[in-house]
């Protein structure tokens, strides 16, 4: 079976008319909101229960209709995921959850337990069900099994390459969803029960406490009780390290369109709203133009770059370009500085006396550079000039948490903009 | 009172006639390239060997296809299975659902045991694999006694479940032990480090020791005690569980069949007279003790744990 055709010809020029869905994730109703404003076509989110992730705010019944109705005036499709593994204790008040789900106008859910599949069908038979990565979909056959159970969606495991993904669209006609962002799993999602065992944290039903991301001795044991055991690492060395870096196939996404994946995902539903406005602002751009004219598309330096501006972790392209390698792993130190600094959200503007109101995120004070960027705005950088608190009174740094503060900006800004504060390392 | 079957993972032919003669009755092999952390590498000549050998004595045996399989292995499943039919293996365990597919198409009357190893937590699951095809579900792990008892009492299929030896923790595709080697600036050829190199990963803040190796699935790490069940049998053959497993992986044909004597004699005593066996656990319970090897302590699992999540 061939892939479908994506593009057309359209006055002389190639165009894409197939375009994927960009997929976010949301924690809450603001991150929802600040999504769908920003640029994605679909927002995921986790309920009360069910789902993976049982430490991140999640939302109500009352919240997900909330959250629905909002996506719903920019076209934007709301998924709540409910991908646990459950063991019998959670069977109880499965039907009624999916039912409340499916009464808030959620389009889909995404399952990897057979059990949740089969109650959302019987019950609540409006909803799409997507195969969640949690059952690590490897193989186009596997894929053809879980389309010919009635799944409308497979999200492959994150193992999957380029080829093998386009291998899966030729051989089966159903909608694939795959992740192009985010942290990752170093193990085979679902088959990992570290937390389980270290910290009697039940990992695939949300418990998951990231023991992989410790450090760690290695070892050769020696047959003779009387010997030690040999470390394989010197003084010098770095210990043992499972991290890997973070997903970033922002490179990618041209090939991963022209094979015809259906949905392009962002992980993270417990990232700050400045990391959900960055990464799918970009990511819009990034296949908006691509869309546009494939055959004169680059990707633009200034893209990447603010990219990097919300990474906390070093990112690559992982197993979507080949099995990766110890460079995509982090040893010793795993975390990144930024050189930025979500510092506000801009709340208002006036047109007149071109001052902005603004609620802060992150201390700042006049001379610091600072950036804007929004949906509605081209991005630009100025340097902070006087601040104001909400009563008029010059103030010498917007230091509290959530303060509204006005000052002046260079350009027209839009409530829901945001403000960066550029870092100075020593 | 029903015995349940005693299944073994052997790590060579060697070891059917053993174990045999020690109690098992059934084996679980296979080869790397089909199947996951398996005791030995059993090539298509060691299991038709293994067959002949186990169906001579009246034993089973059943052949691991659990692994995940990407595009490239998929095109070799068929010819496998064929195999395995032909050879007359008593069961496939898969948990990938490409091999149900193919089974359906090559060999529709091979029995099929569903095993992912860590997915297999309720009871509506396994009778869902159940009504795919499946006549056994191999549960997981990570469920607790009770949860084991109530998923047997619902079970329309075969229920498996792991009473002795070590347990799988993790899976990942990278090769992570060549990885730090060559972060490390040695070995800076890829080749793989498996089990025979005895590594372990060691957990400074529990005193763990987890037991660390590679294959053509990746990298695997295993739990740092061994389950030891054979002291706590009674609620387990009282459910009639259909088949309880001992995990030989990492382990000397002499230890494993020592306990496998040890399990024969404890289910056989049960089975016949209760009073006896509880007599008589504590010292079964000794003897394991007696021969574990260095550094591998035991414990019951999830039997009579709590998670939280």
């Amino acid at each position: 079976m061939a892939i479908e055709n994506i593009s057309t010809v359209k006055d002389g020029k190639r165009v894409i008319v197939k375009k994927p869905e960009l997929l976010a994730p949301a924690g809450n109703l603001e991150k929802l909101k600040i999504a769908v404003r920003y640029g994605a076509d679909a927002v995921y989110i986790g309920g009360q229960e069910f789902g993976l992730r049982s430490n991140a705010d999640n939302f109500s019944i009352e919240e997900m209709r909330e959250g629905v109705e909002f996506a719903r005036q920019y076209g934007a499709k709301i998924y709540v995921t409910t991908n646990i593994y459950a063991h019998n204790e959670n069977m109880d008040g499965l039907e009624e959850y999916l039912q409340a789900i499916e009464d808030a106008g959620v389009t889909g859910i995404i399952v990897a337990d057979p059990l949740i599949i089969e109650t959302c069908k019987r019950v609540a038979p409006r909803l799409e069900v997507h195969l969640s990565t949690q059952q690590s979909v490897t193989n186009w056959k596997a894929v053809q099994f879980w389309k010919e159970e009635g799944l409308d969606r497979v999200v492959l495991a994150r193992e999957t390459s380029h080829e093998e993904i386009k291998q899966i669209k030729e051989h089966v006609d159903v909608e694939i969803e795959s992740f192009i962002h985010g942290a990752m799993c170093i193990s085979y999602s679902g088959r990992c029960v570290l937390s389980n065992h270290m910290t009697a944290r039940d990992s695939n039903r949300g418990g998951c406490c990231q023991s992989c991301r410790w450090d760690y001795d290695l070892m050769k044991q020696t047959d003779d009780a009387n010997y030690p055991d040999i470390p394989m690492f010197s003084e010098q060395d770095a210990p043992f390290a499972m991290s890997p870096k973070d997903l970033n196939l922002i490179l990618s996404i041209p090939k991963m369109i022209d094979i015809g994946i259906d949905c392009l995902k962002i992980e993270g539903r417990m990232k700050s709203i400045h990391y959900v406005a960055t990464v799918v602002s970009v990511y819009r751009k990034v296949i908006d133009a691509y869309c546009e004219d494939p055959d004169h598309f680059e990707v633009k330096k200034e893209w990447i770059d603010e990219l990097d501006k919300c990474a906390n972790r070093d990112t690559a392209p992982a197993f979507y370009e080949g099995t990766p390698g110890y460079q995509e792993q982090m040893y010793g130190n795993h975390s990144k500085k930024t050189n930025y600094v979500f510092a506000g959200l801009v709340l208002d503007y006036d047109t007149q006396t071109g001052i902005a109101t603004i609620q802060q995120r992150n201390h700042f004070k006049p001379g610091d550079k600072i950036e804007f960027f929004g949906p509605d705005i081209q991005g630009f950088s100025q340097t902070a000039g006087t601040i104001w608190d909400d009563s008029g009174n010059e103030i010498d740094a917007a230091r509290h948490p959530l303060q509204i503060v006005k000052m002046k900006v260079d350009q027209q800004v839009f409530p829901y903009n945001m403000m960066r504060k550029e870092l100075k390392w020593q | 009172m029903k015995k349940p079957e005693l299944l073994v993972t052997p790590s060579s032919v060697d070891d059917i006639e053993r174990l045999s003669e020690a109690g098992a009755d059934a084996f679980l092999v296979g080869e790397e390239h089909f199947g996951l952390r398996l005791a030995g590498e059993f090539k298509r000549e060691d299991v038709k060997e293994s067959i002949k050998i186990a169906h001579a004595k009246n034993k089973k045996v059943y052949v691991a296809m659990n692994a995940l399989y990407h595009n490239d292995r998929v095109e070799d499943l068929a010819d496998y299975i064929a195999f395995l039919q032909l050879v007359e293996a008593d069961a496939i365990v898969f948990g990938d659902p490409a091999v149900l597919m193919t089974v359906k198409e090559v060999a529709p009357n091979m029995k099929l045991h569903w095993n992912t190893e860590t997915t297999a937590t309720n009871w509506y699951t396994c009778n869902y694999w159940g009504r795919k095809g499946a006549k056994r579900a191999v549960l997981a792990r990570e469920i607790n006694l009770d949860a084991v008892l109530e998923t047997k009492e619902h079970a329309e299929v075969e229920i498996e479940v792991q009473i002795h030896g070590m347990t799988s923790m993790f899976q990942s595709k990278r090769m992570l032990i060549g990885n730090y080697y060559r972060y490390q600036g040695k070995n800076l050829k890829i080749e793989r480090h498996g089990k025979e190199e005895a590594l372990y990963l060691y957990d400074p803040e529990r005193d763990n020791r987890y037991p660390i190796f590679e294959d053509v699935n990746g990298t695997h790490i295993m739990s740092p005690n061994d389950i030891c069940m054979i002291d706590e049998l009674d609620e387990l053959l009282d459910a009639e569980i259909d088949s309880v497993k001992i995990e030989g992986i990492l382990k000397s044909p002499d230890y494993n069949e020592k306990v496998v004597s040890l399990y024969r004699k404890a289910i056989d005593v049960y089975t016949e007279n209760p009073d006896e066996y509880f007599n008589i656990k504590d010292n079964l319970y000794a003897e394991i003790e007696a021969i574990q090897p260095k550094n591998r302590k035991l414990d019951t699992g999830f039997f009579f744990k709590e998670t939280v999540y």
